[in-house]
C-alpha cells in the first residue's frame, strides 16, 4: 500500500495536498452550528450534480416534450420520482444553507480583512446560483416556469436603448420559445455548474490561505514565537501553516471536524428526507401548483410570483414605481453585499464583541430580508406595496449605516485566545 | 407528527399566493389514498364520466389497475374504453380540435388537476354545479364562475338547484339561501353522491401523483436509517472529541 502511494507521490503530490487541505488543516475549536453550513453547501451541490445528471437522461428539452418528459420521469422511470423529488428539494435546501451561511459570515465579520476576497468568490456563487435556479425553474416548462422567466426576462428590456435588443438575444426569439429553453438547458446543465464548481473551488482555496474565521472572530494564527510551546495547539499542522505563524486553540480539520460535519450531515438529511417523501411541494412552496400544468403562452397565471429565494430580491423590484430604478434597485442589494467587506470598517469581526447599534442594525437586515420575503410571493396590494417599499429602505439602510458607524464603533475589548 | 410540524411551517408562509379565482371556503375532501375501494369507484367514474372529453395523457391504464388492485384483464375489458392495448396513457375517444370548437377550448387535461387545484377544490367544485339557463350548457359553478363544461354527473346528482327556504328574519319573512339541493332525478341520494365525489377527488389525487404511498413507505425506512446513522455519528464525534477542551 505504502509502495503505491509512494508512486504515487512522486507523480503528483496526493499526500502532501491531503495533509496541506485535510488532515493538517488548523481549524479554530470552537465552531459551532452556524459553521456547519459550508460542508452542507458542498453536499447539497453533489446532490444537484448527481440527480441532474440522472434527470437529463430522461428529460427532453423541447417546448413540446419537457413537460411530458418530466412526467415520464415522475412516473415511468425507476426511482425517476425521487431523482426528481431530491433535485427540486435540493435547490430550495440548497438556497436555505447559503443563506445561513451568508448570515453566519456577516454575524462573526467573516468576510473582514484578509478575507475579502474569500467573501467575494462566496458572493459571485450565490449570484451564479441564482443564475442556474432562475435557468432551471424554467425546464419543467410548467405554466409558471414560463411566465415567471417572462416577466423576469423581459426585466431586461427596461435598459435604455438596448433593451429590446438585449432581451431578444437572451431569448433566442422574439417571445420565449423551445429556443429559449434549450440554451437555458445548455447553460443549466454544463455552463453555470462548471463555474460554480470553478468558484467553490476558488472559494475554498482563498478560505485555506487565510485560515476560517471563528465566532470569536480572534486570529488563531499569532506571530511566529510569540507563543509559548505549552500554549500551542497539541497537533502536527502542515509546515505551510507553522512556518510563519504560531498556532494555537486549533485541531486538524480531520477527523475533529469530518466527524462533526458527519453529525450535522445526517440531521440536515433527516430534513431533507422529511421534505422528500412527505412533503415534495411543501404546501407549494417548493413545488408551485401552476407549474403541474403545462405552459400555456394564450393563458397568463392570475398571479405570477417567483419562487420562494428569490421574493426578496423580487420585492424590492416591485417596491419601485419606476421599472428601469426597480431593476437597478433589485441589482443593487445584491452588489451592496458584495460591498460588505469595504462598507464595515470596524476591526473587530464577531457580533459577540461589538456594539449594540450593530446588533441591532444585524437583526434589522434579518427581517427587513425575511419580511420582503413574504411581500414579494404575495399578490400586490397597495398595502403590501407601502410594506415592500418600507422594508426595502430598511434593507438598504443596513449597509448605508454600517458604513458610518462602523467607522468608531464602541466595540467590548477582544480576548487574547478563542478560550479565554 | 413531523409531517404535522411541516404542514404548520408551510401554512406559516403566504399560501394565499397560489389561491386561483374563487377564494372562499373550501369543503374538507376527507380522502385516504390507502383505500382501494374507494380509488376503484373513483376510476370507475373517472372512466365513465371524464374521460368522454378530458384526458389524462400522462397515467397509464395498466399502472392505475395495478396500483389500485383491479385485475390488469378485467380492468382492460371493463374500464378501458380508449387507447391500445393496456399499457396505452389515458387519452379521451374525443377529438381534440373538434371539442374545443364544441366548448371554446380543449378540455383540460386532469392528470394533474389535483395538484393544480388541490383536493379540496375539487371536492368542493364538483358539489357546487347549479342549473342555470343563461349558460350555453344550462348550469353554472359556484366556485368556477361561468364554467365552460356541461354538468357531466347529472345523471348521478339530478338536477342541482340553488335553494331558498322562506325564514323569519327580524321579523321579516324573507328568502334564505340555504344551498345546492338536488330535484331527487339522479340515481344517488345527496349523500352517496358526496361519497362518489370524495371518490372521484381520491383518484384524482392517485393519479396527480401515483406514487405518493410508495414515496410515503420509502420515506420510513430512510428516516429510520438516517435516525440510527444520527445516532452513530453523535457517539463517533463524542470519541473522536474527547480529548479536545
Amino acid at each position: 500500500m505504502s509502495r503505491i502511494i509512494d508512486w504515487i507521490d512522486q507523480r503528483i503530490p496526493m499526500s502532501n495536498t491531503l495533509k496541506l487541505h485535510v488532515t493538517q488543516y488548523p481549524a479554530p475549536k470552537n465552531f459551532n452550528f452556524w459553521y456547519l453550513m459550508g460542508s452542507l453547501a458542498l453536499i447539497v451541490l453533489v446532490n444537484q450534480i448527481v440527480t441532474g445528471i440522472w434527470l437529463t437522461m430522461s428529460y427532453n428539452p423541447s417546448a413540446e416534450g419537457a413537460f411530458a418528459s418530466i412526467e415520464y420521469i415522475m412516473r415511468d422511470v425507476e426511482y425517476g420520482w425521487l431523482l426528481r423529488y431530491m433535485h427540486s428539494t435540493g435547490a430550495s435546501f440548497f438556497f436555505i444553507v447559503v443563506y445561513l451561511h451568508m448570515f453566519r459570515g456577516l454575524m462573526y465579520g467573516s468576510y473582514q480583512k484578509p478575507r475579502e476576497l474569500l467573501w467575494i468568490f462566496g458572493m459571485l456563487i450565490f449570484l451564479v446560483l441564482m443564475a442556474e435556479a432562475f435557468m432551471g425553474y424554467m425546464l419543467p416548462w410548467g405554466q409558471m416556469s414560463f411566465w415567471g422567466a417572462q416577466v423576469i426576462i423581459s426585466l431586461f428590456g427596461a435598459i435604455p436603448y438596448v433593451g429590446d435588443a438585449l432581451t431578444t438575444w437572451i431569448r433566442g426569439d422574439y417571445v420565449i420559445s423551445g429556443a429559449t429553453l434549450n440554451r437555458f438547458f445548455a447553460l443549466h446543465v454544463i455552463a453555470l455548474p462548471l463555474v460554480i464548481v470553478i468558484l467553490v473551488f476558488l472559494h475554498l482555496i482563498a478560505l485555506h490561505e487565510v485560515g476560517s474565521n471563528n465566532p470569536e472572530g480572534v486570529d488563531i494564527k499569532k506571530p511566529k514565537g510569540s507563543v509559548k510551546e505549552e500554549d500551542k495547539a497539541p497537533f502536527e499542522f502542515h509546515e505551510r501553516y507553522t512556518k510563519k505563524y504560531d498556532i494555537v486553540d486549533a485541531i486538524p480539520f480531520h477527523p475533529y471536524y469530518t466527524v462533526k460535519d458527519l453529525v450535522g450531515l445526517a440531521v440536515f438529511l433527516i430534513f431533507f428526507a422529511l421534505v422528500i417523501f412527505y412533503a415534495p411541494t411543501m404546501g407549494g412552496h417548493f413545488l408551485e401548483p401552476p407549474n403541474f400544468e403545462a405552459a400555456d403562452p394564450m393563458r397568463t397565471p392570475e398571479h405570477i410570483a417567483p419562487v420562494w429565494y428569490f421574493t426578496p430580491f423580487y420585492a424590492i423590484l416591485a417596491a419601485v414605481p419606476n421599472a428601469v430604478l426597480g431593476v437597478v434597485m433589485m441589482f443593487a442589494a445584491i452588489v451592496a453585499l458584495f460591498l460588505v467587506p469595504w462598507l464595515d470598517r470596524s476591526t473587530v469581526r464577531s457580533i459577540r464583541y461589538r456594539s449594540n447599534i450593530h446588533k441591532a442594525n444585524l437583526a434589522n437586515l434579518v427581517i427587513s430580508f425575511v419580511i420582503l420575503g413574504f411581500v414579494g410571493a404575495l399578490p400586490p396590494t397597495e398595502f403590501w406595496t407601502v410594506v415592500g417599499r418600507i422594508f426595502t429602505f430598511t434593507y438598504f439602510a443596513f449597509f448605508a449605516l454600517l458604513f458610518v458607524y462602523s467607522k468608531n464603533e464602541k466595540t467590548k475589548p477582544l480576548p487574547e485566545r478563542v478560550t479565554k | 407528527m413531523m409531517k404535522r410540524f411541516l404542514l404548520a411551517v408551510a401554512l406559516l408562509l403566504p399560501a394565499a399566493a397560489f389561491a386561483a379565482g374563487y377564494s372562499g371556503p373550501l369543503d374538507k375532501a376527507n380522502y385516504d389514498q390507502r383505500d382501494q375501494a374507494s380509488l376503484q369507484r373513483g376510476a370507475q367514474i373517472f372512466m365513465n364520466y371524464c374521460l368522454g372529453c378530458h384526458n389524462a395523457q400522462y397515467q397509464r391504464y395498466q399502472r392505475t389497475f395495478e396500483d389500485l388492485g383491479i385485475p390488469v384483464d378485467l380492468g382492460e375489458e371493463l374500464l378501458q374504453f380508449t387507447g391500445d392495448g393496456v399499457g396505452s396513457h389515458m387519452i379521451s375517444a374525443i377529438d381534440q380540435d373538434a371539442s374545443a370548437e364544441w366548448f371554446g377550448l380543449t378540455p383540460p387535461d386532469l392528470t394533474m388537476v389535483a395538484r393544480v387545484r388541490g383536493p379540496d377544490w375539487l371536492y368542493t367544485f364538483f358539489r357546487s354545479f347549479y342549473e342555470d339557463e343563461s349558460r350555453p350548457f344550462g348550469v353554472n359553478n359556484e366556485i368556477f364562475e361561468n364554467v365552460g363544461m356541461p354538468w357531466a354527473l347529472q345523471e348521478l346528482q339530478g338536477v342541482p338547484r340553488q335553494t331558498y327556504e322562506r325564514r323569519m328574519v327580524d321579523g321579516q319573512m324573507t328568502d334564505v339561501y340555504v344551498g345546492i339541493r338536488s330535484d331527487g332525478t339522479g340515481t344517488l341520494s345527496a349523500d352517496e353522491f358526496d361519497q362518489a365525489m370524495l371518490d372521484l377527488t381520491n383518484f384524482l389525487v392517485y393519479i396527480g401523483e401515483p406514487m405518493i404511498l410508495e414515496r410515503q413507505r420509502m420515506g420510513y425506512y430512510v428516516i429510520g436509517f438516517l435516525i440510527i446513522f444520527l445516532i452513530l455519528t453523535i457517539l463517533l464525534k463524542k470519541e473522536y472529541w474527547r480529548d479536545i477542551k
